[in-house]
Order: C-alpha cells, then structure tokens, then sequence
C-alpha cells in the first residue's frame, strides 16, 4: 500500500471540501483498502466519513423511505420497513458478500464499487479502467464474468453489486452533496454510466461530491423477486442477477420494472422490455419475446456467450414467478 | 503516524502507527494479540474476523485509525484456556478444526452471528424475511459462507455452532 495521509470528517462540508482537493473518500473501506493494497488505486489522502450523522433510515414526507449513506448493508437488508416494503432489495442485499463485509458496507460506498474484472485487479496487465488509453486485455482474453449489454471496444467490465440492482428496480434516487454544499437528487439509473469511450469513469460522481443518501419511492404492492445465478452457491458475484417488481391486475401485467445484475457495466433496464410487457396477459410466447427485445444487441465474448441463454432463462423463470397467482411479495 | 485508543476485550490500549496498519496488524504485530489470524489479507477468508462494537467484521479490510475509540473483541476476549467460551467448548467437544488456523475466526464469527440471527435477522436462504428461522444447517453454512476452512471441517463446524444456537433458544 503506497502512503496516504488520513484524516476523519468534521461534517459533510468538511468530506466535501477534502474530496474537492483530491482526497477520497473512505465509509466502509472494504472495496477500496482492497484495491489499495494491490496498488490498483492509491489515494495520496483519504477522508473518513465514518462518524458523519448519514446511518438513519427515515420515512420520507411521501411515504418512502430515506437510506443515510452510511447505512451499513446488514442494517439495511434487516430493517422491518425494507422487508416487508420492499423485500426485492433486502433480499438483494442478502445475496451479496458475506455477513461481515455486510456489516461494514454501506449504502453509498456500495454504489461506488468497483468492478472485479480480473484485468482492472492486475497491475501487470493494461486496463483501460485502471489505465486510460492502455488497452483491454479482457475482451479476447477470460472474460466469464464479463458484460454482454452495453459495452464498448474500451471495456467490457461489468458492475459487481446486487443491491444497486434492486434500486433500479425500485426506481430510487441517489442523494449527493457537492463542494458548494448544495444536494442534488439523481435517478439511480442515470447514476451509473456505461463505460464508453471512458470506462476509468464508473458513475457521474465530480470531485467533492458526497453520496449522502438513496431515496426509496413509496412502496409498490407486488410480486418483488430477486434471482442470482453464481458460480457459487453463497458469497460469490452474480454471472446474472433479475430483480423484479411486478404487479398485477385482472391476469394482465399492469406494471413491470426489471433490472439486471452481472450483465453490463451498470445496473441494465430495458424500458422497452417493461412497456412490452405491461398491459399484456402472462403468457410463455410473450416472455419468450421479451427476453428476444432484451438479448437483441447482447454481444458474448468467448467465455461469457454463455450469459445470454442463461440470462434469457433466468428471465423468463423470473417472470413466470411474478405473475404466477400467489407470487411472493 | 495516527495515534488511536482502542478498546480491546475491554482493557483500553494506545496505539501509535502508520495510515496504513490495518487493525489485524495493529492487533497482531503492535499490541501482540496473534490470536487473530491473517490468511488472505483481502476480506475473502475470514480468519481475521474480530467482534468491532458487536459486528462481526473482516479486521483485514479496516484501518486501524478509523477505530478510535471503538470497542473490539478478539479471540483472546472470548474466554481463556480454563475458561472456554460456549462456541469454543463446542468446536473441542465436536472436533471442529483440523489445523485450526481458521477457527478464532469461525469461533468470532459464529459469536456474533447467533445474536444476528437471535435479532432476527434473515439470510438469503431464510424462507421468508420475517426472521423467527430457526438455525438449520443451510442457515448455518449460509450465514457463515464468510469463513472458510481449507481442511474443510465443515460438518463439524456446523455441528458445533447448531448446538450452541440450539442451546441459546
């Protein structure tokens, strides 16, 4: 691990005003010391956002819910009003890592991993996430875990995270503060980018922005599932992640939002996938169509052309659940 | 250099280190606490899993700087050779190690993991997210999947930790 200086946060402004000059921001560490002792990022200075006040979870004046940044990932998958509200994303939360990394991640830094290509974790290698304009070696190299949606000739990384998956599904917004002190609300979907031609770039944080909370809409009665595929059957990361929230109304789907993990370099939505499936009664012939719309551009890379059968099997399977009478909420 | 008070199994010690000391290092090679054990150094095995303010967590992955003040229970706080923990009397009685190098961690593991579940936490494989599961095996291997055993003593791993939980409930 290469120096740094470190200093703890007296407030929000205090974080903002170090990030803005080039400092990075530490909460639950467990990415980012990781990547630190590999040399694969080294901050010259870190701030500690530890003891700000941001580890509340409260009602929002709609009737949502308001998850501080530093709500730690056990906290928030064991809140009674995320379990019985919004169970897509306590089980999300669930899927991931393992109890003890849970009880250190929070809600913001979860966001900001980093991805687990093996190429961006190699020093040795070029990486054009690691190292602008170096190359990938992943796009004809091993690339099980990588993306099949929305890649570009740069980089074909995918987002690691479950929980970020289960927000896009819930259409949550992410709460950031900036070094003038003013908050600004961003949709989840729109948090994440794709990688581009600048893949070094994961989200559209600036220099001295605060993730100070993510902000759940008023819960949706409905069928709420998610389902993760993995190489292993606990502690591993999704090969394809469905999380699902779907209601019903007279045996028609009246509204379906569908995220995926493991897939591309964001949380994947395909509006047009929801739309096609809204108003139309369950049926194998119109899944079947809707995992065609999603697969459509999906694009393999030798040893993740597997993702695409599979991915068009868990959603179909997912979707089968959710409209199936009785469907688990 | 940071200086940090840390209140380990509840005696407080100063410690006065490097940025980049994480608290296993700091509890191993600054304040001689070895009953902590350093296997992959990178959150994925566990060994170094110490109780920080009742949590279960990876010392490997944490500064020690960012625990001032925090209360830290190791190994070494759980009971002592005349005076065995319930989960350390149980992994002897259930012969739950072979080389016993992941055990501390299993053991400040399982500790904290009973009252998780005793708070009615859920796992990813909890049948409904209500939390009143009892601790069946799958509950067991799944809310321990952070701790692994390269000898795989495994089934008796679990043995030991059902019989405590069982005997708490």
């Amino acid at each position: 691990m290469k120096p740094f200086t470190y200093a703890r946060a007296a407030d929000s402004a205090d974080a903002t005003a170090q990030a803005a000059k080039d400092a990075t921001i530490i909460a639950g560490g467990t990415n980012l010391l990781d990547l630190m002792k590999l040399e694969v990022m080294s901050p010259d200075k870190l701030v500690d956002i530890n003891r700000l006040e941001l580890s509340q979870i409260e009602p929002t004046d709609n009737g949502g819910l308001r998850i501080g940044a530093l709500v730690t990932n056990s906290d928030c998958a064991a809140d009674q009003r995320v379990r019985s509200d919004y169970p897509v994303l306590a089980r999300a939360i669930l899927a991931g890592a393992s109890g003890q990394l849970r009880n250190k991640a929070t809600t913001g830094g979860n966001l900001c991993q980093r991805t687990r290509c093996y190429y961006f974790y190699d020093t040795a290698m070029p990486c054009n996430k690691r190292e602008p304009g170096s190359g990938c070696q992943a796009m004809n190299g091993f690339n099980r875990i990588h993306a099949i949606l929305g890649a570009s000739d740069a980089c074909i990384a995918t987002y690691p995270g479950d929980m970020a998956v289960a927000m896009t599904a819930l259409k949550a917004t992410v709460e950031i503060e900036d070094k003038k002190g003013k908050s600004r609300n961003v949709p989840i979907e729109d948090f994440h980018l794709l990688p581009g031609d600048h893949p070094e770039k994961d989200n559209i944080l600036e220099s001295g922005d605060l993730i100070t909370a993510v902000i759940l809409p008023p819960p949706v009665k409905a069928a709420h599932i998610y389902r993760k595929v993995r190489d292993r059957a606990s502690y591993a990361f999704a090969l394809c992640s469905v999380a699902a929230v779907i209601t019903m109304e007279s045996d028609k789907i009246a509204s379906a939002s569908i995220a995926f993990g493991g897939l591309a370099h964001k949380p994947w939505r395909d509006r047009d996938v929801e739309k096609l499936l809204e108003g139309k009664a369950p049926s194998a012939d119109l899944f079947a169509k809707a995992a065609d719309m999603l697969l459509a551009d999906a694009e393999g890379h030798g040893s993740n052309d597997f993702k695409i059968p599979l991915t068009r099997r868990v959603l179909i399977s997912v979707l089968k659940e959710a409209t199936s009478p009785g469907a688990a909420s | 250099m940071e200086t940090t008070e840390l209140i380990i199994n509840g005696e407080s010690r100063e410690l006065e280190a490097d940025s980049r000391v994480t608290l296993l290092d700091a509890l191993r090679n600054h304040l001689g606490l070895t009953g902590t054990k350093k296997g992959c150094d990178h959150g994925q095995c566990g060994a170094c899993t110490v109780i920080i303010n009742d949590r279960r967590v990876n010392s490997c992955l944490t500064l020690a700087c960012m625990h001032d003040q925090d209360e830290i229970t190791t190994i070494e706080g759980l009971g002592d050779p005349g005076n065995l923990s319930p989960l350390q009397s149980a992994f002897v009685s259930h012969d739950g190690f072979q080389c016993g190098y992941c055990t501390p961690g299993q053991i400040c593991s399982a500790t904290a993991m009973i009252k998780e579940a005793e708070a009615g936490w859920p796992s990813f494989v909890s049948e409904t997210l209500e939390g009143s599961e009892q601790l069946s095996d799958e509950e067991i291997s799944e809310r321990m999947s952070g701790n692994l055993c390269r000898c795989a003593a495994y089934p008796n791993i679990v043995n030991a930790i059902r019989e405590v939980a069982e005997r708490k409930s």
